[in-house]
């Protein structure tokens, strides 16, 4: 394949995915009071990773991000499984989340919440399968 | 466990050991082992006689599974213990045969007892069970075993079919069997026969009753070959001679007498009963004893004597039901039917099993069985033909042997039956008689045939296989001893009377027994000069005639075209169902997976329909309608327009497009609706999908890239517009059939105080239903190392090729 010259798809590429990645980020956070949460914030961060693969190639990604996407899946469906069973511990029904809120520096007093870790779950179980299946179609002739 | 127990199951137990009697001990027959077992039995039941004699019954009982009122229930009584004793005496003398019959060289002997003692068992466990679950485990042993002994020439085509011919009858006897005796729980509450035959009072009124009667009846009908399910029969005749003697004479086929006269006492109450036990009797007798005389093989002609002498007993047996309606006689007539049955019953055992072991030792000493080149042994092989005369003329019911007498009671019982003025049968009631005399003459012309054309005649030697010889000792020693028992019962019946015959009419008829009407039985052979007696005198005359002027009139025979014999209907029958179940399925089962779809889709709207309309479901209700926007009124018009567009596009991309265009119109109408999430995930989601759709029609073959628009079917178009007429239906009905509030109020207002949280979809998502995001995050999983799985392992099996 000839190759082109691509400088301004990954010039602006290198600045928008950032932004992308940190809208995806905020959407994550921000899902349990505003619209947003684990799976559109995973499908965008998944979208910043796609841009990145249409601006450069596979090789390249994989030097940037050495992930195994599927293994990404599986920790995502662990720590889901895991918060869920984790209320199990403390003698209540399977799937009990827990909250409280906690005086943290810099932050100030916040909320933490036991359902942001279910949804880190989420989270990368969407990348994770999103990624895989790109990257198997991409790579396959 | 009791003993009686340990007696019935002996067979199983012993049949376990066969396999290593054969292969461990070679130089020594198998069956002298296997003889040991039914001896063994006869001399422990030969101990019950004086016990049933004196109008006692044994009943032990063994706990199988009480949860379900099955138990495993032994009853001796007269009855049973007649049965038990012809079993396991018969099966001595046929293991005793089998013995010198088959050669320890070249047949697969352990196959052979193996099953044989299967049978034996499973024959012993139908006649001493009084739980009917138990009794139906049994039958289908003896249906299973049968078949097994059928076909023990495996090799042979005809034996295959004859095997499968009569499992496929015995079985659906069987089940229909089964559906009687579920019937009859239902009724009394119980298997146990003798508890039922105690309120046979009561279930005469039940309305499954009749039911019941005629499945249980089809059972016996069945196994008894009984027209027109005696076809296997005939057919089964290519099992080795000592199975036939023992199965296909003496027991197998007397199981469904037995269960006839065992359920008697619950049934006998009804005329139905009757009429279609003592009709279907008669007219097999008539039937089998017709048929026998055209045959050319000897146990051709001996299987459907067999079948006509069953229909004997089986009229007898319903005959000897009108006992039970006219109990004010002084000297019951009718009661003499139920004697004649089960003194025939023994009879027919000794003769018949002579008469098949005789045709054995005949087809092992010339090689062949065929009438047309036998004849003229009888100076080559003296002693068979004394088997052979003696057990034909007892069939024939001549004088002085034992089936005379049976023939005479028989005859008189039949002559009775015209008198009988209930159930309409006075007029029918000549049939009996007239069938009963026709059967006879029949049966004396076969019986005639069997000696003379085998023993007598012109000796026509060169046309036999073998060079023919008298049958060595041990294959002569079981046929003696049961024409020997022919002789001493036909000159001394009595000796059966008080010890067998008694005990057994009193178990068939119990109820005779309550109103005090006392069993006797006297048989004799000079009554006068009664009208049976001139039947008999006109039965052996015309008998003669038609004899010698038999090759005259056996042209009647072939006018009966083939594939109009019963015979050719199964045979049609049989092949009709597999070509018919074979073409249905080719049918129905097209491979295309458009077909399937429209029989899904048809049958969804079919049903669904039905109920909307047959129930009067459909409503709608426009109270509870919100404001229609114009803005919403532009994006339905918009979204139509798209889905439209699939259906008439010219070009794949084309349906892409308007596929991704609808999707995005669903997602503005989230956000019209008050649903964010819905409408960023549903945005997201379509683009990934439109993309993979692209990438779907990239790699399209180059020749389906340019197909032209979808053809038009008016088939597919009307189902479409159906499907969604349905759903648009329901919709509207569910919507106006709103009963309850929802629950979402309960979300609302704890969303924030119970979980901490602002935005309700994600904590309903995350929180309240967070088991389904679990498994649907999984099944995303699971989507995802799919794809990858198909891919790769594609890859992989490319470079192999």
């Amino acid at each position: 394949m000839k190759k082109t010259n691509d400088v301004i798809l990954q010039t602006v590429t290198k600045i928008i995915s950032f932004i992308i990645i940190l809208f995806s980020i905020h959407l994550f956070f921000a899902g349990h009071y505003t619209p947003g949460g684990g799976f559109i914030g995973g499908l965008m961060t998944a979208a910043a990773l796609v841009l990145l693969l249409l601006s450069y190639d596979i090789k390249t990604m994989n030097k940037i991000l050495p992930f195994d996407y599927k293994r990404m899946t599986a920790i995502g469906l662990l720590i889901a499984v895991l918060t869920a069973a984790g209320a199990l511990l403390f003698n209540v029904p399977f799937f009990t989340h827990a909250y409280d809120y906690f005086d943290i520096p810099l932050l100030g007093e916040t909320s933490l919440h036991t359902a942001v870790l279910f949804d880190i779950g989420v989270y990368l179980v969407v990348i994770g399968i999103t990624m895989t299946i790109i990257q198997t179609i991409g790579e396959s002739e | 466990m009791s003993l009686l127990h340990l007696a019935i199951v002996l067979p199983f137990l012993a049949a376990v050991f066969i396999p290593f009697l054969f292969k461990g001990l070679r130089t020594i027959h198998t069956g002298w082992f296997v003889l040991l077992v039914p001896l063994a039995l006869f001399i422990y039941f030969i101990q019950y006689l004086p016990l049933t004699g004196g109008g006692q019954t044994v009943t032990k009982t063994f706990q199988w599974i009480p949860s379900l009122g099955i138990d495993f229930t032994a009853h001796v009584d007269g009855l049973g213990l007649l049965f038990a004793l012809l079993i396991t005496g018969i099966g001595t003398l046929v293991v005793l045969y089998s013995i010198y019959y088959l050669a320890k060289e070249k047949e697969a002997l352990h196959n052979f007892y193996v099953y044989l003692l299967m049978f034996m068992g499973a024959m012993l466990g139908v006649v001493l069970s009084d739980n009917l679950i138990v009794l139906y485990m049994f039958w289908e042993f003896t249906s299973i075993s049968s078949f097994l002994l059928i076909g023990y020439w495996y090799d042979r085509e005809r034996s295959r079919y004859g095997a499968q011919k009569s499992m496929l009858i015995t079985v659906f006897g069987g089940l229909s069997m089964l559906g009687g005796i579920v019937l009859l729980y239902l009724m009394g509450g119980t298997f146990s026969i003798q508890e039922l035959a105690g309120m046979s009072g009561t279930l005469i009124t039940d309305p499954l009753f009749v039911p019941a009667l005629l499945l249980i009846l089809l059972g016996a009908f069945t196994k008894s070959a009984q027209f027109p399910f005696h076809i296997w029969l005939p057919d089964a005749m290519e099992a080795p001679t000592p199975v036939s003697a023992y199965l296909h004479s003496a027991t197998m086929v007397k199981a469904g007498i037995y269960l006839v006269a065992r359920m008697s006492p619950v049934f006998a109450e009804s005329g139905l009963w009757l009429w279609l036990v003592a009709g279907f009797g008669i007219f097999t007798l008539f039937w089998g004893s017709f048929n026998a005389v055209k045959k050319t093989d000897l146990k051709a002609i001996l299987a459907f004597s067999t079948i006509s002498q069953l229909g004997l007993i089986m009229s007898l047996l319903g005959v000897g039901a009108a006992a039970l309606h006219y109990d004010y006689l002084d000297e019951n007539i009718y009661m003499i039917a139920t004697i004649a049955a089960v003194f025939h019953l023994i009879n027919h055992a000794t003769f018949k099993g002579a008469l098949f072991m005789m045709v054995g030792i005949v087809d092992h000493e010339t090689g062949t069985r065929d009438i047309r080149k036998l004849g003229g042994l009888v100076t080559l092989m003296p002693i068979t033909f004394t088997i052979a005369i003696i057990g034909s003329f007892s069939m024939a019911g001549i004088p002085p042997f034992n089936g005379f007498l049976s023939k005479e009671m028989f005859l008189a019982a039949m002559i009775s039956i015209i008198e009988v003025d209930v159930f309409n049968l006075n007029t029918w009631g000549y049939l009996f008689p007239v069938l009963a005399w026709v059967g006879s003459v029949f049966t004396f012309v076969y019986s005639i045939m069997l000696v003379y054309k085998t023993f007598l005649g012109k000796a026509q030697f060169e046309k036999l296989p073998k060079k023919p010889h008298e049958a060595p000792i041990g294959m002569l020693i079981s046929p003696l001893i049961l024409i020997a028992l022919v002789i001493v019962f036909g000159f001394f019946p009595n000796l059966l009377s008080n010890s067998m015959i008694k005990p057994a009419v009193e178990a068939i008829l119990p109820a005779l027994g309550d109103a005090g009407q006392e069993v006797y039985v006297n048989i004799y052979f000079w009554h006068g000069f009664t009208p049976e007696l001139f039947m008999t005198l006109g039965v052996v005359l015309i008998g003669i005639v038609l004899y010698s002027t038999l090759p005259k009139w056996q042209g009647i025979y072939n006018r009966i075209p083939e594939r109009l014999t019963l015979n050719g209907f199964y045979d049609k029958g049989l092949a009709g169902s597999e070509t018919g179940g074979y073409r249905l399925t080719n049918g129905v089962m097209s491979g295309f997976m458009r077909t399937y779809l429209v029989y899904i889709f048809s049958f969804f709207v079919a049903i669904l329909l039905a109920t909307l309309f047959i129930r009067g479901a459909f409503l709608f209700d426009t109270a509870d309608l919100a404001q229609i926007e114009p803005y919403e009124v532009v994006l339905a018009i918009v979204l139509a327009a798209s889905a439209i567009t699939i259906l008439f596009a010219k070009t794949r991309l084309m349906s892409f497009i308007s596929l991704g265009a609808v999707g995005y119109s669903i997602a503005l109408f989230f956000v019209f609706f008050g649903a964010p999430d819905l409408a960023l995930t549903q945005l997201v989601i379509e683009t990934v999908s439109v993309a993979l759709f692209l990438l779907c029609f990239y790699h399209l073959p180059e020749i389906s890239r340019k197909e032209e628009r979808m053809g038009f079917r008016f088939g597919n178009a009307l189902l479409a517009v159906l499907v969604g007429l349905t759903v648009t239906l329901l919709a509207f009905s569910s919507f106006s059939y709103r009963s309850f509030e929802s629950i979402s109020q309960y979300h609302i207002e704890n969303v924030y105080d119970l979980a901490a949280g602002g935005n309700m979809v994600n904590v309903i998502l995350v929180d309240f239903r967070g088991f389904d995001t679990l498994f649907e995050i999984a099944v995303l999983g699971v989507a995802a190392l799919g794809i990858y799985a198909m891919i790769r392992f594609r890859a992989v099996r490319s470079e192999n090729e």
